[in-house]
């Protein structure tokens, strides 16, 4: 077995070292009559050709983001990433430590934490960001929890906007401590009126924009009124590109940010991992949920960087932590803060710009085609169409045509009979004209 | 002095003087780098990208106009990232034995294959025809899963383990609220990770200690006697972070059993036993697998992790969604509570977005693939023969809590053998540090005084674990001669001398800002 290096000599030789006569002395702490004696009954080892072979051939049944035109969104999206990020990811001394425990062999680690923090909270427009969250709808689940322990108070109000399985995340967890939760009905209209939801028991409200329909919340009105009434608002961003078009949540008000940073240098990878940003106000730190990086001085008085405020976490606190996060998506960080370090404002300014005139394009050219109508009237690189008929198998029919032409609406949201004709599109950079033109075609067929 | 015929000596005489300050700061390989924030600027950018098409915007009038953030270019970037990474430790540099962590080898083959275009770049939210080998990875994965721990069902899309215990509680209070016996308290032992009681407080329930017996281990008399109708269940590691098999725990499992409580299991330490035991005959109800650990998934620096749970036939049906069924040649994925509810199943909800870790189900199954039945099963024996070696080779020198037996995978010290000595196990780990380890855990488990443990895994040769045990020999040699300042200020030799912990807690800075001074060299 090519990952374990002892010989069979060896083996003995430590056994006698040790004073026993077999490895089954070693455990013989497990009871005889549930200690396995007959191996697992599962295939031998394997050499790397056998495995890529098994493996290979289960990727081949997938249809590859980059191989079709491809228009998938919904919380994930297709950007390019620059081979740099991929190559520095897998550097042994980044992809093969641990959590940065030892600080003083650890600041590659720590630093680019530090950057990455910075990073979040200039994205976003908040005063200090975390070092991750698993992902954006945990952090909007870890974001409400945050919020009852601020406002001690208990409810949460969802918008209709966000995506809905973020939705269900809130809700499970809201469910499991027995705490309320008003979710608004779905809102691909955009009619939802948030601010009468909010009240003396609000904890928090919960809007996401661009919302999983693509369209964009002024949330400036929405903050204050919450604020008024004592409340919290929580702006959830599931496509960061966005914020290199759009003024960040932290300049309308918001008190917590919680965003997917998967189109950042993280690819698709069918769903995770991904990077969930944390971002909130600095008098607020000591409530916010995971890991932290800060600055000291060493011995020498030297800069440096460690991980702070562990006094929230569980390994100190336990049943009292704010929260039982113990790891962050580091690895996933790193790729984020280096594709952001390589775009800078200038190149992310440039690609969110891209972005919404490919979707601008999109949009025009599919609402051309008679019968389907475009629902939202502000939108950054997503938007939701009406297409007579029902959107699943207008998708599945697409897709025959080596079209992926979006999500439909129905599938996030099963219950809700009304979105069975909705389907979101999203476009990016990585859209050609040809793409564009091919998906028009292949819709306008699909349903004539 | 040799030289060569241009003049250029080429005998090393006169060179290795220690103590001899640079004009940089910098120190040959170890080069001092700043802060992207201070060699980037707004203007720059490291990404060629086309002229954005000439289209009306649609941004409803909230159009950002700065954000004030540095962009490098290429090189500069390249260059940043790689001197940031020699700053850091890597197990593919040296044996990185913390304990209950399981720094093990990363093989390569694993990323590979996450890579490949079919994993690395579909969606998830694609129409499940275009990514039938996705979900065929998934069933694959699920059911090596269950054949190792002869569990009933499995939960995949935990995103770390701390996200897996609060998936398998919540399938327990999800159990006993569907019975109408819903139940408050959760039994902790006192030495489990902080995670479990953080966990169990953040499902709502109160959390009641198990004191350890004196050989480290909990005894099924002492789980009785907190037992009560009030008990909903008792989250147990195994082995435990003392290193120990609980060698009864087929009892405790029957005595939670009988108290109509499940046993929750943190399998963090699931890697001792593969093909030894499993979980399901010993009385489990629910254990999360940490991928990152046992099945080598890179713990790049803290995550991402996975954390799949596993479940017995009492609690499968209240596993969260997403899950992958297969009819005949085609797998589906039930996605929502409805769909699941007309499949017959109970969720007690969706703990993410979309269908978990992918990226490491991948690696760990490519993992699991290459070693088989039979290698993992070895890779077991290993890792427990490599901490009961290290046992050996330090019981004369160094001080064990609950005396000198037979360990698992992992090996627990004291700080007795330091008594009296002016040196602390952090002082002893640092000192480590210069000698080219990365030290063990350290005060962890809580209820041992100063305590070292130590998991060298079952990736380390003979001759590696002999130059540790050797280290480690002299280093509690020169802490009894009195050689205190080997230890105090130590490390002397990493790229940072020992950081100031409190002060970064007391007055934090978070991030960057513009106003602050730029460092200077040291």
């Amino acid at each position: 077995m090519r990952y374990l290096p002892h010989t069979d000599a060896d083996r003995k030789a430590m056994l006698s070292s040790i004073g026993v006569n077999s490895i089954d002395d070693l455990f013989a702490d497990i009871p005889a009559d549930v200690r396995l004696d007959a191996p697992l009954d599962l295939p031998p080892n394997a050499g790397e050709m056998e495995v890529e072979r098994q493996l290979g051939a289960m990727a081949a049944r997938n249809t590859p983001a980059s191989s079709v035109p491809f228009f998938v969104g919904c919380g994930a999206y297709k950007h390019h990433v620059p081979a740099t990020v991929d190559h520095l990811i897998q550097r042994s001394e980044f992809l093969t430590s641990y959590t940065p425990y030892q600080p003083e062999i650890s600041q590659g680690t720590l630093q680019y934490l530090f950057e990455f923090q910075t990073q979040v909270a200039l994205l976003t427009g908040m005063e200090v960001a975390n070092a991750s969250m698993y992902d954006g709808s945990t952090g909007c689940g870890e974001a409400v929890l945050m919020a009852h322990r601020l406002t001690r108070r208990s409810k949460a109000v969802l918008s209709g906007g966000l995506h809905p399985q973020y939705r269900d995340v809130v809700q499970t967890l809201c469910n499991l401590s027995e705490e309320p939760v008003e979710a608004l009905a779905a809102d691909p209209d955009g009619t939802e009126d948030i601010i009468a939801a909010i009240d003396e028991e609000t904890a928090c409200v919960v809007v996401q924009s661009p919302d999983v329909y693509g369209r964009i919340h002024d949330l400036t009105p929405i903050a204050a009124a919450a604020h008024e009434k004592g409340a919290l608002l929580i702006a959830v961003v599931t496509e960061i590109v966005s914020l290199g078009a759009l003024k960040p949540p932290g300049e309308m008000g918001a008190d917590i940010v919680v965003a997917e940073g998967q189109s950042i240098g993280v690819g698709l990878n069918f769903g995770g991992p991904y990077v969930g940003l944390f971002a909130t106000r600095q008098k607020y730190i000591r409530q916010m949920p995971g890991r932290v990086c800060g600055e000291t001085v060493d011995a020498n008085g030297k800069r440096g960087f460690v991980l702070t405020l562990s006094t929230r976490e569980q390994h100190i606190r336990r049943e009292k932590a704010t929260s039982n996060i113990c790891t962050n998506s580091g690895l996933c960080a790193l790729a984020f803060t280096i594709h952001l370090s390589l775009l800078g404002e200038a190149g992310l300014m440039r690609l969110a710009r891209i972005n919404h005139a490919n979707a601008v394009a999109l949009a025009d050219a599919l609402t051309a085609i008679e019968g389907v109508d475009l629902l939202t009237p502000s939108f950054f690189n997503e938007f939701t169409i009406r297409v007579p008929g029902k959107g699943a198998d207008v998708i599945e029919a697409l897709a025959q045509k080596g079209i992926l032409g979006g999500v439909c609406a129905s599938r996030l949201s099963p219950d809700e009979k009304a979105l069975d004709d909705l389907i979101i599109v999203a476009a990016t950079e990585v859209n050609t004209d040809e793409d564009r033109a091919a998906y028009a075609a292949a819709l306008k067929e699909v349903l004539s | 002095m040799s030289m060569n015929r241009g003049g250029r000596p080429t005998s090393a005489q006169g060179g290795g003087t220690t103590d001899h300050p640079t004009f940089t700061g910098n120190k040959a390989l170890q080069i001092e780098e700043p802060l992207l924030f201070e060699v980037g600027n707004t203007t720059k950018t490291g990404v060629d990208l086309p002229e954005p098409g000439n289209v009306e915007n649609r941004l409803g009038d909230l159009e950002r106009q700065s954000i004030g953030l540095p962009g490098l270019s290429e090189p500069e970037v390249m260059r940043h990232y790689v001197r940031l990474s020699q700053k850091n430790y890597a197990i593919d540099a040296g044996i990185y034995p913390l304990g209950s962590c399981t720094m093990k080898h990363n093989a390569r083959l694993n990323e590979k294959m996450a890579r490949l275009p079919g994993f690395g770049d579909v969606h998830p939210l694609q129409p499940q025809s275009t990514v039938q080998g996705a979900l065929e990875l998934m069933h694959t994965l699920a059911a090596w899963l269950l054949e190792m721990t002869g569990m009933a069902g499995v939960a995949l899309s935990p995103k770390a383990g701390a996200h897996g215990e609060f998936c398998g509680m919540a399938a327990i209070k999800a159990a006993q609220l569907a019975k109408g016996d819903a139940r408050s308290v959760v039994l902790v032992p006192e030495s489990a990770h902080g995670t479990n009681p953080a966990t169990a407080a953040s499902l709502g329930y109160s959390v009641r200690d198990i004191p350890a017996r004196d050989d480290g281990t909990v005894s099924p008399e002492a789980v009785r006697e907190v037992l009560g109708p009030d008990v909903a269940g008792i989250m147990l590691t195994n082995p435990n972070t003392c290193g120990l098999f609980e060698r009864d725990i087929v009892e405790i499992a029957d005595a939670v059993h009988e108290a109509g409580a499940y046993f929750y299991c943190d399998g963090a330490n699931f890697n001792a036993i593969v093909g030894k035991a499993r979980p399901g005959d010993l009385g489990v109800d629910c254990m999360h697998i940490n991928l990152h650990k046992t099945f080598s998934t890179p713990h790049g620096g803290g995550g991402p992790g996975s954390g799949p749970v596993v479940f017995s036939e009492a609690l499968a049906t209240h596993a969260p969604v997403p899950y992958v069924i297969q009819t005949g040649e085609t797998y589906s994925l039930v996605e929502s509570v409805e769909a699941a509810l007309e499949d017959g199943e109970h969720p007690f909800g969706r703990q993410t977005a979309f269908h978990g870790q992918m990226g490491m189900f991948v690696r760990a199954l490519s993992y699991m693939m290459s070693h088989g039945s039979d290698g993992m099963r070895q890779a077991s024996e290993d890792a427990v023969l490599n901490a009961n070696y290290i046992r050996a080779g330090l019981r004369d020198v160094m001080t064990q809590p609950f005396g000198d037996q037979v360990c698992m995978h992992e090996v627990l010290f004291d700080d007795t053998f330091l008594k009296d000595s002016g040196v602390t196990t952090l002082d002893f780990a640092k000192a480590m540090i210069d000698e080219g380890f990365h030290p063990m855990t350290m005060y962890f488990p809580l209820v041992v005084h100063g305590a070292m443990l130590i998991e060298p895994t079952e990736s380390e040769s003979k001759a590696s674990l002999d130059q540790f045990i050797a280290t480690l020999r002299d280093l509690t040699r020169a802490a009894g001669e009195g050689d205190t300042e080997r230890f105090t200020g130590a490390p002397y030799h990493a790229p940072m001398a020992r950081l100031d912990e409190t002060r970064a807690a007391r007055q934090p800075i978070l991030r960057w800002t513009p106003d602050m001074p730029a460092e200077a060299a040291e």
